[in-house]
């Protein structure tokens, strides 16, 4: 269980600025406590993928690329397409990032970003079904970390949603005694519902909106509230090491979902730009 | 609301039997078994002490590992593969809410490690492990802030419940394990999973404390029975 540095040492001199800022209302960045950094996004630009994104948040760099196979389905549900969520930190993200298999926090994040697809069904697996008991699509959704500055969970989310937006994958159908038939055509999927991953942590006695990495190595821990539309909420993750009262929890909740309808279209206003 | 009756008969704000035992292991220097129900789980704390691959050693704090293991035998069909990503990811969100009930800084260079095994799943297995390991960490002697008490809470049909077993954790539309250090207000671990209004979650978070603190005083009570019982062997009692 050795693991890769996810945060950063901050020598002592450096986390009493960053105190005595966050004392005075203001951060590092010139940021107030709830606003985003900015936001850009790529998609579709890897043309092998079936479905891609490049979200960077400040000089937070996140890719997802979606590929689409067939396999079988799961005996539990015979009649539905599998999704898997996977998620890396390669070295070329961070200087303290290593090579190997993913750690805890890949995991963790991966875990995450599946957390707000699955249970709330953002994608319509019913509709990933070619031969009920034998034959489903399986959409894999690969995250790499590019640049490691801090929130890297919501940058996933908004990456694997956006890349699941424009992923198309080859139609097949079954065809008595031939088997599985490429139709030649292409398939576009269809997302249900548009959910955001919205990360506050909390340093002291402040509450921060997307915690830059020294912000979030300094946090005592860190909560993502993944909304959806509806004003629901359809997960929730507490990280890092430290406590947090209910009352300060509420306020994060009800601050996630304030921000939602903002976050959303910001996100739909950069796709557009760059269609 | 539709009527949902609980499968196994309980009130919706109702947890199942609870039973907690410490010092159930030898070798270890803190041990503890807690069960709900069905839902059986074994902790085993070694340390403080000397942590071997140097380099991970902190000079102002002691390391904290944890290992959440389920047993191949403890889930309806046989779990074969040794080490999902489940337990990884659950492993690194009970080392972070064990981590802040320790007093780390009194033990700095060392590694204090937990290892929980699940002995038989029913639900909820994650904060049973997380009330034995707590439990198994007071046993040691270990310093710490508070105990913790953790629960379950989740929606079924449309009903809030407390303490989820296997059936309601596999039907339910949301289901949130939490954590609380209950003499200082904190919460130490939260998970969500499923769809829930603010509102609910609100309620839900209630419900949980309430169950919290039932969990808190088996704990203690555990605790001191366990003293006594060295205490009547010594002759102090």
């Amino acid at each position: 269980m050795d693991n890769i540095k996810y945060n950063v040492l901050i020598p002592k001199i450096r986390q009493k600025f960053i105190l005595n800022t966050l004392k005075e209302n203001k951060r590092i960045d010139n940021r107030s406590f709830y606003e985003y950094r900015a936001l850009k996004i790529r998609y579709g630009h890897l043309p092998n993928a079936d479905g891609s994104a490049e979200v960077s948040l400040g000089n937070t760099i996140v890719l997802a690329g979606v590929k689409v196979d067939i396999t079988n389905p799961f005996p539990s549900e015979p009649d539905k397409g599998i999704i898997i969520v996977n998620a890396e930190f390669p070295p070329v993200a961070s200087p303290d990032f290593e090579p190997g298999p993913p750690d805890e926090n890949a995991i963790e994040l991966a875990r995450i970003v599946d957390r707000g697809l699955r249970k709330p069904e953002i994608v319509d697996l019913s509709s990933l079904c070619i031969v009920p008991g034998q034959k489903v699509y399986r959409i894999w959704i690969d995250i790499y970390a590019l640049n490691h500055d801090g929130n890297m969970i919501d940058a996933a989310g908004i990456a694997a949603v956006v890349a699941l937006m424009n992923t198309k994958y080859k139609k097949f159908t079954f065809v008595q005694d031939k088997g599985l038939v490429d139709t030649g055509e292409k398939a576009q999927l269809t997302l249900k519902n548009f959910p955001v991953y919205v990360t506050h942590v909390k340093i002291g006695d402040h509450i921060l909106l997307d915690p830059v990495l020294e912000e979030e190595s300094l946090a005592d821990c860190k909560i993502t509230t993944i909304v959806s539309e509806g004003n629901l909420i359809t997960g929730i993750q507490k990280s890092g090491v430290g406590g947090i009262s209910l009352d300060e929890l509420e306020k994060i909740m009800q601050n996630s979902i304030n921000l939602y309808q903002t976050i959303k279209e910001n996100i739909q206003k950069e796709v557009s730009k760059n269609g | 609301m539709s009527e949902y009756k609980r499968v196994d008969g309980r009130a919706y704000d109702e947890i199942r039997p609870v039973k907690a035992e410490v010092r159930v292991l030898k070798n270890a220097d803190g041990s503890a078994i807690f069960e709900l129900g069905n839902t059986k789980v074994i902790a085993a704390v070694y340390g403080p002490r000397e942590l071997h691959s140097k380099h991970m050693a902190s000079s102002y704090e002691s390391l904290v590992r944890v290992r959440y293991h389920m047993v191949p035998f403890s889930t309806k069909d046989r779990k074969s593969q040794p080490f999902t990503r489940r337990e990884i990811e659950i492993s690194k969100v009970l080392k972070e809410a064990l981590s802040a009930s320790i007093r780390r800084e009194l033990f700095p260079r060392s590694t204090i490690d937990i290892y929980i095994e699940v002995l038989n799943a029913d639900g909820s297995t994650r904060v049973a492990s997380l009330n034995a390991a707590s439990l198994a960490l007071a046993d040691a002697g270990v310093f710490m802030y508070d105990l913790i008490a953790a629960v379950s809470v989740g929606k079924i049909n449309g009903q809030l419940v407390v303490d989820l077993n296997e059936y309601e954790d596999q039907n339910s539309d949301s289901d949130i394990p939490i954590a609380f250090m209950p003499s200082l207000n904190k919460v130490v671990l939260l998970q969500m999973d499923g769809t829930m209004s603010l509102e609910e979650i609100r309620q839900a978070l209630k419900m949980a404390k309430n169950a919290a603190d039932k969990i808190y005083q088996v704990e203690k009570d555990c605790l001191k029975g366990s003293l006594e019982s060295v205490l009547k062997v010594y002759g102090l009692l």
